[in-house]
């Protein structure tokens, strides 16, 4: 049994071809993985590192690199604030507080309810629409606390 | 998904397509697409490279190294396959352009890359896209399969006998991707850890062959050379600076935004013109004028043509294109503390004078910042830092030396209102000091 869909196995299977060594998609292989799974599992190493042709432990390696991939699980929705230069000028520290109170966990928390977590981020590439998160990979903007509250609002509805 | 801005002073070359549709393929072709990489390919790769020498393009990545002359370095005779590289991992502090040219203009980033493939003799091209990104790697899969589609890409293109892959290819969070040598690594399946050069990678790169590695804008910028001249692009800017390049305002302006501006464009205007001044009626305290890597500015020194070369010798870098702007409101003791807590966490720990310095700096900046500093601490840090800049094998060092040396160097005063127990003077509250240890 392979932990992911047969369509991202196959989807994995053909990409892999267009480079020479085996091991090359497996960046992306880890972070479409994890998309599907929610997290990188012990399972899902263990597919992976036979996928690209490589030990578990070299895989875990190249998962301890990457601040995106991540072995345990996290919200349905994870918020990712920037704090980072540009965002802090135009006020992330007050909006990463605020996302702290109004979810009631803290950086790399997640509720009780598992829909949200939260992560305090490096640069996002969001700099003149500052302040800057990211709900999963969708961006959102020019942030106030106001705004945030709308915008976790509309998660908690889906 | 961001917002467009415009001005009037704004030279529109890579941007003339934004806000247009052409990330479509109809639309594209429509806006002139894929009639440079015809061109390229009727005129051959010594009249490419000998267009992009005349063109002064250099590096929007932000080392600012002139591409004609990259492209000249990879050997004509190879035995192993040759590639380009397009780098797409941008997350430089202050830099948001990149992401404009993806989602609006993907197709001119495949034509730059067949293009750079034609001119060093390349039959596979790779486009790299941070993993934050997941939109835009969406919308350049959906490029490159309606490339394939028509035939632009894979064997014969347009008929010319000549085969052509290009490839897209995902990060998944990691600045320091974004060097060269830690992204090949990146791209083959591994931690990016930097490699040493020489080799460089025009001549050893990826999986040992001649690689060309670009960024984003640069390569977007090359079908405009291409139909529009060497020459032509060259007198858009300043002598050896040729062209335009995207600017990313941020911080404390009026109308923060990307701006295309031609190189050579003055640092004040951009601030007071085109982003409409300072915000809240505050007045301008300094400027990080190339992202957050590069040396800072005062307010009274910013009289500059923003080109790579004005900007040396003014003791900073033009960098990545990121003019951050902070008023006077802001603690740069702070400033420099979020800038430095950056490095130390994007650092991998592979040169320890960067593991080392990126958590001492940060260590020291907090408790500085909190008012627990002792006057030993900023020589400390300067100390630190300077002893990081050139002892890496990647730039990452060096990026998280020099803004903290800038720091000390133009705001020392204010480093020294933070000592012994002092509360930030730009904080209401105060910090808590008592919460942290006094070196003695």
């Amino acid at each position: 049994m392979i932990p992911v869909s047969e369509q991202l196995d196959h989807f994995f299977t053909e990409k892999m071809k267009e480079y020479p060594t085996q091991r090359s998609f497996l960046v992306p292989m880890l972070l479409y993985a994890q998309d599907e799974l929610g997290c990188l599992s012990n399972q899902a190493v263990e597919y992976i590192a036979g996928k690209a042709g490589l030990s578990q432990l070299e895989v875990r390696n190249v998962i301890s690199y990457y601040s995106m991939l991540t072995t345990k699980p996290r919200g349905r929705f994870h918020v990712q604030v920037c704090t980072n230069i540009c965002c802090q000028l135009r006020g992330a520290e007050d909006l990463f507080e605020h996302c702290k109170q109004r979810l009631g966990i803290g950086h790399k928390g997640v509720t009780s309810d598992e829909q949200f977590s939260l992560e305090e981020v490096e640069c996002i590439g969001a700099c003149s629409w500052a302040p800057a998160a990211q709900v999963n990979y969708d961006f959102h903007e020019n942030l106030t606390p106001e705004k945030m509250d709308q915008v976790l609002d509309e998660y908690r509805s889906r | 998904m961001a917002d467009l801005v415009s001005h009037p002073d704004e030279v529109k070359v890579v941007s003339q397509r934004f806000g247009k549709g052409a990330a479509a393929m109809d639309r594209y072709l429509e806006l002139d697409g894929y009639k440079a990489v015809q061109k390229a390919l009727a005129s051959g790769p010594e009249w490419i490279i000998n267009e992009m020498k005349a063109s002064n393009l250099r590096g929007r990545g932000g080392a600012g190294f002139p591409t004609g002359m990259k492209w000249s370095f990879v050997p004509k005779e190879s035995a192993k396959p040759k590639y380009v590289l397009c780098n797409g991992d941008e997350s430089e502090p202050g830099t948001c352009k990149d992401r404009l040219i993806l989602e609006h203009d993907p197709h001119a980033v495949i034509e730059g890359v067949m293009i750079a493939a034609l001119a060093v003799g390349a039959k596979t091209g790779f486009i790299y896209i941070r993993g934050e990104y997941r939109y835009l790697v969406d919308i350049m899969r959906k490029a490159i399969a309606e490339a394939y589609a028509r035939g632009f890409l894979g064997k014969n293109i347009f008929g010319s006998g000549v085969d052509l892959d290009v490839r897209w290819h995902t990060g998944a969070g990691a600045y320091e991707v974004g060097e060269e040598s830690a992204l090949m690594e990146s791209l083959e399946g591994k931690r990016g850890i930097p490699r040493i050069r020489p080799p460089f990678p025009a001549v050893v790169g990826l999986w040992g062959g001649p690689t060309v590695i670009n960024n984003v804008e640069t390569l977007a910028s090359v079908p405009h050379v291409i139909l529009g001249g060497g020459e032509w692009y060259a007198k858009l800017g300043t002598p050896k600076n040729g062209g335009t390049r995207l600017f990313c305002l941020s911080g404390h302006v009026q109308k923060p935004g990307v701006y295309e501006l031609p190189l050579g464009y003055n640092l004040r205007k951009m601030i007071d013109d085109v982003g409409g001044g300072i915000w809240k009626g505050h007045k301008l305290k300094a400027v990080v004028p190339g992202g957050s890597s590069v040396p800072i500015l005062k307010a009274d020194e910013i009289d500059l043509a923003m080109d790579f070369d004005t900007l040396m010798k003014a003791g900073t870098f033009l960098g990545s294109g990121g003019v951050i702007v902070l008023d006077d409101h802001t603690c740069i003791v702070k400033f420099c503390l979020r800038t430095t807590k950056f490095y130390q966490h994007e650092s991998c720990g592979w040169c320890i004078p960067c593991r080392e310095g990126t958590d001492w700096m940060k260590k020291t900046l907090v408790r500085f910042h909190a008012g627990g500093g002792i006057k030993r601490d900023i020589d400390n840090l300067n100390y630190l830092a300077e002893n990081m800049l050139g002892r890496t094998f990647c730039p990452l060092g060096d990026a998280a030396a020099m803004p903290v040396i800038g720091m000390i160097k133009k705001f020392r005063e204010e480093f020294e209102a933070h000592l012994e127990g002092r509360p930030c003077p730009f904080e209401e509250h105060g910090a808590a000091v008592e919460q942290l240890p006094v070196l003695a």
